[in-house]
């Protein structure tokens, strides 16, 4: 994969912002965008899926993005944000043409490599389908290297659910599983958990990478469910998120037990970080 | 050939485990049933005579929300149990049930069931049991969505 390593990231230049310009701005939900940023100069990072951007509103902040487009692909960056606070309300509202500060990419990708061959289950919660977005793009973009393949997905409301308009090109080739916790009855739809959706997803647990990501609490009920199901917890990845700053392991402000998440992570297997998640210190 | 209602109930979660026999009396309070879309199959209120396994389709669970309207609580797909109010009085449904597709089910008569349950007490024990695990299950799926985790946590 044509990432920099966290080492080559870590030189003085990862704390300097790189100028990208907003090309495309398009509402997912009533707070969601999706924003496409070119490059000032040079062809773009890179990107591996799972990593993420420090993303700098001039004048507001800077918060870390998890990047939403193709993965390994010099080229336009894809951010979707959830509009939040005030750094993510200014990305969001950011027209086109607006420069905005990009350092990245950071953190650990998603192994999807790793998983070719093998069945893949995607679990995804909220705005964490934004992350996954890069795995389901390089499953279908390799199709023919993956046994089965299923993304299940939850979130609040029919109205908060991110692509939708991308779900019948995917269920071409993969199982799209969509439930919401609370609907009307317009929504012809599933209403429940996301792990509901498990018992019906097609894989064999011994030759599955499981990819989960969304609120902590529903990775961790997700991971446990996917354990009953007999994936092993080496190969159930989630993508974990604390509050970040510098994005390079220095300030410390992302320490969970023994790892620095922007540094380490964010994406970790089950079995190195489910200790630290049952700390309530942390 | 048509599968009798020994043979469906063996593929039926709920009864995994249970002996041929043991299915067999349940299978003597039951029968098949179809809903087209939108028919209800309970109302809140309506007398609890009978519970529920769809084997095909999707039903809501709804509540009348005044203001609102119906509100979906959740959605029971095949293989999955509807009803519980029939175990314990007063029999009363608390919530409506509607069909969202076509649903095909197995329908199972209450006052039967109670009579084998309690001339047979380890059937009895066995299917309490088994109901006692899906009320864990809807409880704790119930208090996850209770925390509202796909609200906004970070407030950058």
């Amino acid at each position: 994969m044509a990432t920099a390593t966290v080492t080559e990231q870590r030189g003085p230049g990862s704390m300097v912002p790189s100028s990208f310009r907003v090309a495309e701005r398009v509402q997912d939900t009533v707070d969601t965008w999706t924003l496409t940023l070119e490059p000032l100069e040079g062809a773009g990072p890179s990107i591996g899926a799972g990593q993420f951007m420090m993303v700098y509103a001039f004048g507001v902040g800077e918060v870390p993005i998890s990047v939403s487009g193709p993965p390994a692909r010099p080229g336009p960056v894809v951010l979707t944000v959830r509009s939040v606070g005030a750094v993510t309300a200014a990305i969001c509202g950011s027209e086109p043409g607006t420069t905005l500060g990009l350092r990245g990419p950071f953190g650990t990708p998603w192994p999807v490599e790793a998983a070719g061959g093998g069945d893949v289950v995607v679990i995804a919660g909220g705005i964490g389908l934004a992350p996954l977005r890069p795995v389901v793009l390089h499953v279908l973009g390799q199709r023919a290297g993956f046994g089965s393949a299923s993304v299940l997905y939850g979130a609040r409301t029919p109205g908060d659910l991110l692509y939708t308009g991308l779900f019948d090109e995917w269920r071409r080739a993969i199982d799209v599983d969509v439930t919401v916790d609370t609907a009307g009855p317009d929504w012809p739809g599933r209403v429940g958990v996301v792990t509901k959706l498990l018992p019906a997803a097609r894989f064999r647990p011994e030759r599955t990478t499981a990819f989960v990501c969304g609120p902590e609490i529903m990775m961790r009920f997700a991971a446990r469910a996917l354990l009953d199901r007999g994936i092993a917890p080496e190969r159930i990845l989630i993508s974990m998120e604390r509050h970040m700053d510098c994005g390079i392991g220095l300030c410390g402000h992302c320490q969970l037990g023994p790892t620095l998440i922007c540094r380490d992570g964010p994406v970790y297997p089950y079995s190195s970080i489910a200790r630290w998640l049952e700390v309530r210190e942390l | 050939m048509p599968r009798s209602l020994d043979e469906l109930l063996a593929d039926v979660p709920l009864f995994e485990g249970l002996g041929d026999a043991a299915r067999s009396l349940l299978a003597g309070c039951a029968r098949n049933v179809h809903f087209d879309a939108g028919d209800r199959l309970f109302r809140e209120g309506g007398e609890a005579d009978v519970f529920y396994v769809v084997r095909h389709g999707s039903v809501a669970v709804e509540a009348f929300v005044p203001a609102r309207g119906p509100v979906t609580i959740e959605t029971i797909e095949a293989g999955d149990v509807l009803g519980w109010s029939w175990l314990f009085p007063p029999y009363r449904w608390h919530f409506d049930a509607r069909a969202l597709t076509v649903v095909r089910a197995t329908v199972f008569d209450a006052r039967c069931l109670r009579e084998k349950c309690d001339s047979d007490p380890a059937l009895g024990y066995a299917l309490m049991g088994r109901f006692a695990q899906v009320l864990i299950d809807r409880l704790q799926s119930t208090r996850l969505r209770m925390l509202d985790v796909y609200g906004n946590g970070n407030r950058h």
